[in-house]
């Protein structure tokens, strides 16, 4: 099965990275651009059956390892079970 | 009283020398390097992590190295009140693994910089103090992820607790409150941005670095600022 994490910066937390970016849609003709924020996606594959406590397990470690619960907020998707 | 330091080597870690070179030649203390493998530091003092790209900055500045084998005994060491400095990328693995509040992100300008900055040096203790260090200090810095963020909250407990080492008089970076280092609420964990390690030598921009490090020590050993070189 594979799990995506995704990991971005809080909505309350300075995102230089996504400021220039936005700047940068913007010099290139993009209207009404409100907000842009840069994350990171990543992937993981396991050969394990999904369950609740490997789900637990997942979450634990993004908030311990995948993200930093000070500056950025995760969720993750399973597919492929 | 031989006070020990022990300097934390990850890989990566590249400012590794010049805190060894700052305890030893500049302070002459006895100093050794450990190894980010081991699990003991061998009855050290003041546990040094220094500056540098540890594991590449990979995922985010500090956070693989916060899991290396050394980090529980830096943790125990702490717990235990033992003296504990990170400088630079050293203060953004002590923010990852939690022994000092807050995190460091990308500088606002995007840029990496490089400079010599003048700090204001805060009420931070009765060893770390303007009276000690004088009001301004001048430390060079050298990151492109030094702005330090933290919550209100978090905020207000570090200016209400006095844990606010040094701020920046031109903030460079971006960091809220312009804030370069902190300390936890006990006092026995340090943290800065800015580099003590690269100012120390007569060739350095100051020599500011020699009384930041007798400050952090002296929180631990009151009697050190008389003792050291």
């Amino acid at each position: 099965m594979k799990i995506k994490v995704f990991v971005t910066p809080k909505r309350n937390v300075l995102d230089p990275q996504g400021v220039a970016v936005g700047h940068a849609l913007e010099s290139l003709g993009l209207k009404g651009l409100k907000g842009t924020r840069v994350g990171k996606v990543i992937e993981l594959e396991l050969e394990a059956p999904d369950s609740p406590q490997l789900r637990a397990q997942i979450d634990k470690l993004c908030g311990e390892l995948l993200s930093n619960p000070v500056i950025e907020d995760y969720h993750f998707e399973v597919t492929g079970g | 009283m031989a006070i020990n330091i022990a300097v934390l080597q990850f890989p990566g870690s590249n400012c590794d020398q010049d805190a060894f070179q700052l305890f030893a030649s500049g302070l002459g203390l006895a100093t050794r390097y450990v190894w980010h493998k081991e699990t003991r530091l061998g009855g050290a003092d003041l546990v040094v992590l220094p500056g540098g790209f540890s594991y590449g900055d990979y995922l985010r500045c500090g956070a693989i190295a916060r899991f290396s084998p050394v980090m529980g005994a830096v943790r125990e060491h702490a717990a235990a009140g033992g003296l504990v400095l990170g400088i630079c990328n050293g203060f953004q693995i002590l923010c990852e693994a939690g022994l000092l509040p807050g995190a460091l992100i990308r500088n606002s300008s995007l840029e990496y910089r490089c400079m010599t900055c003048e700090l204001s040096v805060g009420d931070a203790g009765p060893s770390f103090n303007p009276g000690a260090l004088g009001a301004r200090v001048r430390l060079p810095i050298g990151h492109g992820e030094g702005n330090y963020r933290i919550d209100e909250a978090g905020l207000a407990r570090l200016e209400s607790g006095g844990q606010v080492l040094l701020r920046y008089t031109d903030n460079p970076n971006g960091s809220l409150g312009s804030i370069a280092g902190v300390r936890n609420e006990a006092g026995n964990v340090f943290g800065m941005m800015p580099h003590p390690d690269r100012a120390f030598e007569r060739f350095h921009p100051s020599r500011d670095g020699i009384a930041i490090a007798r400050a952090v020590l002296a929180a631990g050993f009151p009697e050190s600022s008389r003792q050291t070189a």
